[in-house]
């Protein structure tokens, strides 16, 4: 089997169909967008933090199958994450969350989340000034 | 026509000839290679032309006095007529000059004539289904001139719309830029028509023939293009040349767009002169083996016919549209008469990302393109982000559209 169907497993197109902490949060602390140009995708995600630990996460979006499901995969490993490890977290995280091997073509679609995530972060903290992420 | 009907070509012997179609993409899953709207495979004559070329007679062209480089030069020349003849061209090689490919044929329009001669008084008219190789291009043109770009709206069928053309083409009109078969709709524009339009306001006439040239009998003279582009890889040649037909007065008096070697007749240190045509266009070493290739899939094409081509493709497609249409929450764009488009299908499939589906497609083998083609303005006129495309040359047959079905009814399955 070549990777591409290997990609589709179970656990994704579940995540991708039933999709885990979608939608709006009331009061979130931030709320960052940012998109992948590659496929089109565009996820908005809102985080509420309490003492610097997440502790509700919402995101909302479209796009492709990978970049969704990574959103909502990532959202459920995030709830109770201290900026600090969030800022730690690189492509090789999302990848093991997904469980499978995904082609170089389609890792920005995988990542956007964690990059959204951890650039909304940056800004929330002053360390970043852009209006929104885009994994080009 | 009914769907037992026999392929207008004979495919198998059509696809004897190219090597690649033999290889599997994965253990027990051979090729089904529809994207040749993106590029076409190349057949044994061509590689045996390039290859020949290395072993036997790779030299510098033009200067050299030895055996090698004059048996290159004449093989290289030669090249150039072979390919003006391919579309038409009276003029011979003085009215053909190769490029890297379409995108930098339109750009040596773009640069040479456009930048020189366009004025905040211009307008630029082009298509709302221009590839971006002429719709950035020509914009860029815009910007830094001041000239005005216009665009030709199309219908919900993918027609163009030809009383906004009759509008927008007015005397404020000094290029009008139009690509011959969109890339996305498939859609074969009424050129010849665009063009009468365009000279009754003595405007530049430019066609974008990429997709058109490889598919069907190309009359440049009969369009009455000024100035003509396509693609090599896009014709069962190599990767790295394109051409662009000009006109001959058209070439002679455009400024060239590069500098260097080759296009010189003589140089001193405080001026220089430039070479005949259409050398005065190639600077520097030219894509020799690629044009030698080149000319040799003219060659083949012409072998096949490219009626007969047309008329395969348009089988295909007829079968394409047919099985497509079964398959649930299907939107095909373009044409729904096979007779008005090219040999390629654009698709969008419930809420499924065209590049999910073309993820899974080529796990069963079959190579589409998904994505916005390099038309992002007309799909965000759809208001989608992108499509699935298949596309079809001379050596495809019903069977591959058939898997290509499988494979889309999988994809259903796993999303549904």
């Amino acid at each position: 089997m070549s990777p591409g169907a290997d990609m589709y497993r179970e656990q994704i197109l579940d995540h991708y169909k039933r999709p885990r902490n979608h939608g709006k949060l009331e009061d979130p602390t931030f709320t960052h967008t940012g998109e992948n140009p590659v496929c089109g995708d565009k996820i908005t995600i809102d985080v509420e933090l309490e003492d610097d630990v997440i502790s509700s996460i919402a995101f909302r979006g479209d796009g492709c199958a990978i970049s969704q499901a990574s959103a909502s995969l990532l959202s459920q490993e995030l709830i109770g994450m201290d900026l600090d490890d969030v800022e730690e977290l690189d492509r090789d995280d999302v990848t093991d969350l997904l469980g499978v091997d995904i082609s170089p073509m389609r890792i920005k679609c995988a990542v956007l989340a964690e990059k959204i995530v951890q650039d909304g972060a940056k800004i929330y903290e002053g360390e970043l000034d852009i209006e929104h992420t885009t994994t080009e | 026509m009914g769907i037992q009907s026999a392929a207008p070509l004979d495919v198998e012997a059509i696809r004897e000839e190219f090597p690649i179609l033999e290889r599997e993409v994965a253990a027990e899953t051979p090729l089904v290679y529809l994207d040749n709207a993106a590029t076409t495979q190349t057949p044994r004559p061509v590689l045996d032309a390039m290859d020949r070329y290395y072993r036997e007679y790779n030299a510098n062209v033009h200067r050299g006095l030895h055996t090698l480089s004059q048996e290159a030069s004449v093989a290289y020349e030669d090249a150039h007529d072979r390919l003006a003849a391919f579309v038409g061209a009276s003029g011979g090689r003085e009215e053909l000059l190769f490029t890297k490919n379409t995108t930098e044929s339109l750009n040596l329009v773009a640069q040479a004539h456009g930048l020189n001669e366009l004025g905040p008084d211009d307008a630029i008219v082009t298509t709302e289904m221009e590839h971006h190789s002429s719709l950035v291009t020509w914009q860029q043109v815009a910007r830094r001139t001041g000239a005005e770009v216009r665009y030709i709206g199309f219908t919900d069928e993918g027609y163009l719309d030809m009383t906004d053309a009759e509008e927008l083409i007015d005397e404020d009109a000094a290029v009008v830029s139009v690509v011959h078969v969109s890339n996305t709709f498939g859609t074969v524009n009424p050129v010849a028509r665009l063009g009468e339009l365009a000279h009754e306001q003595d405007a530049l006439f430019v066609v974008d023939g990429a997709q058109a040239v490889p598919n069907m009998p190309v009359d440049v003279e009969a369009i009455d293009a000024d100035c003509y582009a396509f693609s090599g890889h896009k014709m069962a040649g190599p990767t790295g040349i394109g051409c662009l037909y000009g006109k001959r007065q058209v070439l002679a008096e455009m400024e060239p767009f590069l500098y260097g070697g080759e296009m010189i007749r003589s140089v001193s240190f405080e001026e220089s002169s430039w070479n005949d045509l259409p050398w005065k266009y190639e600077a520097g070493t030219p894509p020799i083996a690629e044009g030698i290739g080149l000319a040799a899939a003219a060659d083949y094409i012409d072998d096949i016919g490219r009626e007969q081509i047309e008329r395969h493709e348009d089988w295909l497609v007829e079968y394409a549209l047919d099985r497509l249409a079964e398959l649930d929450g299907i939107t095909i764009h373009g044409p729904r008469d096979p007779a008005d488009r090219a040999g390629l299908v654009a698709f969008t499939m419930d809420d499924i990302h065209a590049h999910d589906i073309a993820e899974i497609t080529n796990a069963h083998g079959v190579a589409i393109r998904a994505g916005h083609h390099c038309t992002q303005p007309l799909h965000e006129r759809l208001g989608i982000a992108a499509t699935s495309r298949a596309s079809f040359y001379c050596y495809n047959t019903r069977g591959e559209i058939d898997v290509l079905i499988e494979a889309l009814l999988d994809t259903q399955e796993l999303f549904s």
